[in-house]
């Protein structure tokens, strides 16, 4: 299938130029990170235009969603941005915890934060470890891959699994946090700075990397907002909207945090915004860890929505009559027939949910507002004029993940 | 239009982007549920009204999507735009709908608004088959181009209708 110059963003009297090059950064090429496609029509090495295209990762999640309970749902979301995955789950069921209007326990709150921000953690190591790979920094990349291992540990200790952990339940999550996995976060809180540290050391002040990403894919502050750029991207050319801050939910409000913001707006300050944010979220962590509050972690049995304990299953009525009711498929929790939005922030920007319920615990729809879709679109703007190997740095910079992308 | 467990009938005078878009519109549907304000904009003057919401500060499109109300109990038309409007420099939040119904769905395009609608506007059109008038450059974004449905509208089944078996395949010699 060949491209018709007519497809092109370029205005019409640019198409007779046919001494560019069109290049096809295909979907399979290991700089794209994942499956998307760039058509780049060329002068030599400067990019003229470029033409993304997406859809190859294109999996029906939002046609999925009205056919899995809203328990069943959160393994597919896992699989959107499965750089980090916590983060999604706890965005899927904060917006129907939303909806259905449950208020969550303590420890809950303190625990949901915890997880999303060491995903958030994993999530900017690999960011900038990418960032740092495509420009030719294989020790930075290995480190941050070092780090992420430990994460992963630490996931895997808490429920089971490395990656699609899967990890939240509406009202509550599916393990409760041990002793072993404090003690383990703990020991990650002491390690990290110091390689956060080694990190900065390679990449700061390196001659090779701040020429590659100095002044390359440059969005300015007006161009962000109208393009509708969230989380690192749009911080880092100055909109200093951040949703912990500015609409706080879980146990943000209580925890004492600096949003990182740049001005300049190009690659280098994305990669400065994202190493800062994670000296941010260690602080998080740390103080959401000392003030973890005891007591139960799910919802009681009242609100007929979280599976009940063992113990209460095997000794009151009120328990085994909760966990068949919710275990059974034409049974199950009642969903006002109402839609609702709500939205965290996501390591990638800002990730919100948009449900509407019909009565049923199967939603009516389920809309995902991916940030990658808004930030893949502003990629022509950004890359022109600019060098084929800029193409890479500005790529990785934006952070986006095609099945968060295609869904 | 559905029943909400915390509707206020007054949310008119409490929110002031409400009054404004009152005054210009004449009276319109708004309810408040789970402290969002959400209001019922007609389609003719869908590009209208979000031009005036987007002067008074809400520079920041969140999401453009659509819900199709084709099983819906007590809904009145098929196809329901939904607009998230946010504000980076206050902690408002909007939903703005507009409906639109079957044979053509059109709705008019916010691209000139916010170059954000530009490609979930794509989508939309991709996955419901709603055309937007004014957009420049109206073409499916996640399905394939050569694909003919409109995939997320309830009346088209989850596994598909076969498509995915009558893709031409391009073999090596042919390619």
């Amino acid at each position: 299938m060949s491209i018709a110059p007519a497809e092109f963003d370029a205005p019409p009297e640019r198409r007779s130029e046919d001494y560019l090059w069109t290049l096809n950064f295909g979907p399979q090429h290991p700089a794209t990170h994942t499956t998307l496609r760039l058509v780049l029509k060329l002068e030599g090495e400067r990019v003229v235009d470029a033409m993304p295209e997406m859809g190859y990762l294109h999996s029906g999640f939002e046609k999925i969603g009205e056919h899995l309970t809203f328990n069943q749902y959160v393994t597919v979301t896992d699989r959107m941005n499965y750089i980090s995955p916590m983060a999604n789950n706890v965005a899927w069921h904060h917006a129907v915890e939303k909806l259905l209007g449950i208020e969550l326990t303590p420890r809950c709150t303190y625990i949901r934060t915890i997880i999303a921000e060491l995903a958030r953690i994993s999530d900017h190591l690999l960011c900038n470890g990418a960032v740092g790979l495509d420009t030719g920094a294989f020790t930075f990349f290995l480190y941050a891959f070092y780090q992420r291992e430990v994460i992963y540990d630490i996931f895997e200790t808490l429920c089971g699994a490395r990656f699609t952990n899967s990890y939240t339940r509406v009202g509550g999550v599916s393990q409760d946090m041990t002793p072993l996995v404090i003690e383990k976060i703990r020991s990650f809180l002491k390690t990290f700075p110091k390689t956060l540290d080694d990190m900065e050391r390679l990449l700061n002040r390196n001659r090779i990397f701040v020429d590659r990403t100095k002044g390359v894919g440059v969005l300015t502050k007006a161009e962000a907002i109208n393009r509708g750029a969230t989380g690192p991207v749009a911080r880092a050319s100055g909109v200093t909207r951040d949703l912990r801050r500015d609409e706080p939910y879980l146990a943000y409000a209580d925890l004492d945090f600096q949003v990182c913001c740049a001005s300049a707006g190009d690659c280098y300050a994305r990669y400065l915004v994202r190493m800062q944010e994670m000296r941010e979220s260690l602080k998080i962590v740390e103080q959401a860890l000392e003030q973890l509050p005891e007591g139960p972690v799910n919802v009681g049995i009242d609100q007929r929505t979280a599976l009940p304990t063992k113990k209460q299953v095997y000794s009151t009525i009120e328990g085994t009559i909760s966990h068949f009711e919710l275990s059974m498929s034409n049974r199950g929790f009642e969903v006002p027939c109402e839609e609702s939005y709500a939205a965290i922030e996501a390591p990638n920007g800002e990730l919100g949910f948009y449900i509407v319920g019909d009565g049923e615990d199967v939603a009516y729809r389920a809309r995902c507002r991916p940030p990658s879709v808004l930030h893949f679109a502003m990629f022509p703007h950004l890359i022109r004029g600019h060098t084929l190997s800029d193409i890479v740095a500005v790529l990785g910079s934006l952070n986006i993940i095609a099945a968060e992308l295609d869904r | 239009m559905h029943s909400s467990s915390d509707a206020s009938s007054d949310s008119a005078t409490t929110c002031p982007h409400l009054v404004a878009l009152e005054q210009a519109f004449g009276p319109l549907e708004s309810s408040m549920f789970r402290s969002q304000q959400r209001v019922v904009v007609p389609a003719a003057d869908s590009f209208a009204a979000l031009a005036l919401l987007k002067d008074r500060g809400f520079d920041l499109l969140v999401d453009v999507s659509c819900v199709d109300y084709l099983e819906y109990r007590g809904a009145k038309h098929r196809y329901g735009l939904v607009y998230l409007l946010a504000s980076t420099h206050s902690p408002d939040r909007l939903t703005v709908r507009v409906f639109a119904d079957d044979p053509e769905p059109t709705v008019a395009s916010v691209v000139p608004l916010w170059e954000a609608a530009n490609w979930l506007e794509r989508e939309v059109w991709d996955l419901f088959g709603i055309r937007f008038t004014g957009h420049p450059d109206l073409r499916r974004l996640v399905m394939p181009e050569a694909f003919t449905a409109h995939p997320l509208r309830k009346d088209y089944p989850l596994q598909g209708r076969g498509e995915r078996h009558n893709f031409p395949v391009i073999t090596r010699d042919h390619s």
